[in-house]
């Protein structure tokens, strides 16, 4: 959706990551960047350049904080130094919604500083959906969780990850970051049609897409956000694109990061997967039924 | 066989129970090849123990799905705390370096939400197991309460700086300062802020960063070759500071460190330099001299902040 009230009916464009290599090129030279995204936690300390840093970059650009420790599906409960930290930088960043994923990683008050895969059943929805409202309750902002690539499946699961996903949002009623890398990822970890995943996520509430690179081992794909999109990922794209329509993008590049201008290039690439969208004409989205009975 | 982990997810409190299952699968060290350890805790095997939790495919079996997980947490956590602690490194070797890593993360895992926390606790964990740095353990502690404090001096707060203005209508007998936030006063008993200049440097060269590209190919073999010269024991005193964004080191006298830990354990400037200074052994007004060239640096570097 380009605008909804799952990332405060902005239509932001085509984004990359805020990645400490480009901060020199993107301060001296200013270029003309639709967003940026930032890793939350990157952020969340008192002071210092990485503030500094963030200050000039939030006087020339629109910045959206992405999260990589809320752990909306760990059993314990919200950390509540993280949300008052997070609160302060959403104050600061104007960010008009937040995302984090969906998966857990920490226990007992440890963390794994990883993105662990959910188990699919009513009960774990039911837990991520409270700290969801929650967390969103607390921070006064549109919540959009990430699926995440995954590379083991519990025997406990009841659903599909699609059908978990959409389970929680709407228990949740919060927004989805769809990661199509992750979702192409995760089908040929685990063998499903990417394509099903897609057609079975309630598309109004897409607030914002993620494409990024991968690498395949002999048995397995790891989510690296070390290389370009694969076409079939862009295919993807030009798919949930249709069905969604025109939303807020943001290419991932975490390692191996090259160039600014190479990283901005392939971002961009999505315009041309949006036309392809657009000529097979986007219909409106419509609003999915709940995947399984509460 | 006993169950380690629950066989439905059908509340909280069994999510709980799943989660420490896996999570205890994917936090135990890893074997000596970097895998998964084939044997657990209470010696069956831990394929038992995946299989209860994670389910095959046709490529890989349960125990080898959650073993991505296992190695991309011990990779992760080493591979942050080998970037933070370039000093131990010089000092340990990698090898014993990871060693010790790995053994302080096995013991205090991460309790903060961001991996900049994750040597908050690596000084300590030095005293108590003093055989793996042995017989550098003194050395060692001190590198690692220096690189974590790199680390607070970083990204700390910094208040609005005091200025001369601020001194107006104060009390002299009651007048309290304040340090910046970001400021970290340590008492070292070796001089480890050279070595890590030493240390620094020779990365730099060993990453052909030098400006003369013909000297620079050579340098690096040494570089490789050498790692630099251990610091002998000696009492010292630093300030770590920041300035426009870039970490700085300073040597501070005895008598200086003592009114600065003074003034920030909240004393009024008359008790602070009472601390500092009791029996002075210079003459007087020399004394004056160099206590007030102290504070006219201080000021000029930013240290002293409103309240």
């Amino acid at each position: 959706m380009p605008a909804n009230r799952f990332n405060g009916f902005t239509d932001y464009g085509i984004g990359i990551g805020l990645r400490i290599p480009h901060y020199d090129h993107i301060l001296s030279r200013q270029p003309t960047v639709d967003w940026f995204e930032i890793i939350s936690e990157n952020f969340l300390v008192d002071g210092g350049r990485p503030l500094e840093v963030l200050d000039r970059i939030l006087a020339q650009y629109r910045v959206v904080q992405h999260g990589v420790a809320l752990y909306f599906g760990s059993a314990e409960a919200p950390n509540r130094d993280h949300l008052k930290r997070l609160k302060a930088l959403t104050r600061r960043t104007k960010t008009p919604w937040l995302s984090d994923h969906l998966c857990w990683g920490s226990v007992d008050g440890t963390y794994s500083h990883d993105l662990l895969p959910m188990p699919y059943t009513v009960a774990a929805a039911k837990r991520t959906a409270e700290k969801i409202r929650q967390v969103s309750d607390y921070l006064e902002l549109p919540i959009a969780v990430e699926n995440v690539s995954s590379y083991t499946e519990f025997h406990v699961s009841e659903m599909t990850e699609w059908e978990f996903l959409t389970e929680v949002v709407e228990r949740a009623d919060c927004g989805i970051l769809l990661d199509v890398n992750n979702i192409y990822v995760s089908s040929r970890n685990h063998s499903f049609n990417p394509y099903d995943y897609l057609d079975g996520v309630p598309h109004h509430r897409v607030a914002q897409m993620h494409v990024a690179g991968h690498t395949k081992f002999e048995k397995y794909i790891l989510d690296t956000h070390d290389h370009p999109v694969i076409d079939p990922v862009w295919k993807l794209y030009a798919h949930a694109t249709r069905l969604c329509g025109v939303t807020a993008t943001l290419l991932e590049w975490d390692d191996k990061i090259p160039s600014f201008d190479e990283v901005h290039h392939e971002a961009l690439k999505a315009h041309e997967f949006i036309a392809q969208a657009r000529e097979a004409k986007i219909p409106a989205p419509r609003a999915t039924v709940r995947a399984r009975a509460r | 066989m006993r169950r380690f982990a629950p066989a439905r997810v059908d509340s909280t409190a069994r999510l709980a129970q799943l989660q420490r299952a896996m999570w205890r699968v994917v936090s135990r060290p890893l074997n000596a090849a970097s895998r998964t350890q084939r044997r657990w805790t209470d010696g069956r095997p831990t394929a038992a123990v995946a299989a209860q939790i994670a389910k095959p495919n046709d490529r890989l079996t349960a125990l080898e799905r959650l073993e991505i997980y296992n190695r991309m947490y011990w990779f992760r956590v080493l591979d942050s705390l080998y970037d933070d602690c370039p000093g131990l490194r010089a000092v340990l070797g990698d090898s014993r370096f990871m060693n010790l890593a790995e053994a302080y993360l096995d013991k205090y895992p991460s309790r903060s939400f961001t991996l900049r926390n994750l040597p908050a606790r690596l000084a300590r964990f030095i005293r108590e197991q003093p055989r793996l740095t042995a017989p550098h353990t003194a050395l060692c502690s001190d590198l690692a309460r220096f690189e974590w404090a790199r680390i607070e001096v970083f990204d700390s707060a910094a208040r609005p700086v005091f200025t001369i203005d601020d001194l107006l209508d104060a009390n002299p007998k009651k007048l309290r300062l304040n340090l910046q936030p970001y400021l970290q006063l340590l008492q070292l008993d070796y001089p480890v802020d050279d070595f890590i200049l030493a240390v620094k440097q020779r990365e730099e060269m060993s990453r052909g960063e030098s400006s003369n590209t013909v000297l620079a190919a050579p340098a690096v073999s040494r570089a490789k070759s050498r790692r630099p010269r251990l610091p002998p024991r000696a009492r010292t005193h630093v300030a770590v500071h920041r300035l426009n964004g870039v970490i700085y080191f300073k040597r501070l006298e005895p008598a200086a460190y003592k009114i600065l830990t003074a003034i920030r354990r909240g004393r009024t400037l008359e008790q602070a330099l009472a601390a500092g200074l009791p029996r002075a052994k210079r003459p007087r007004p020399e004394l004056a001299r160099v206590v007030q060239d102290w504070f006219q640096n201080w000021m000029r570097l930013g240290w002293f902040c409103r309240a």
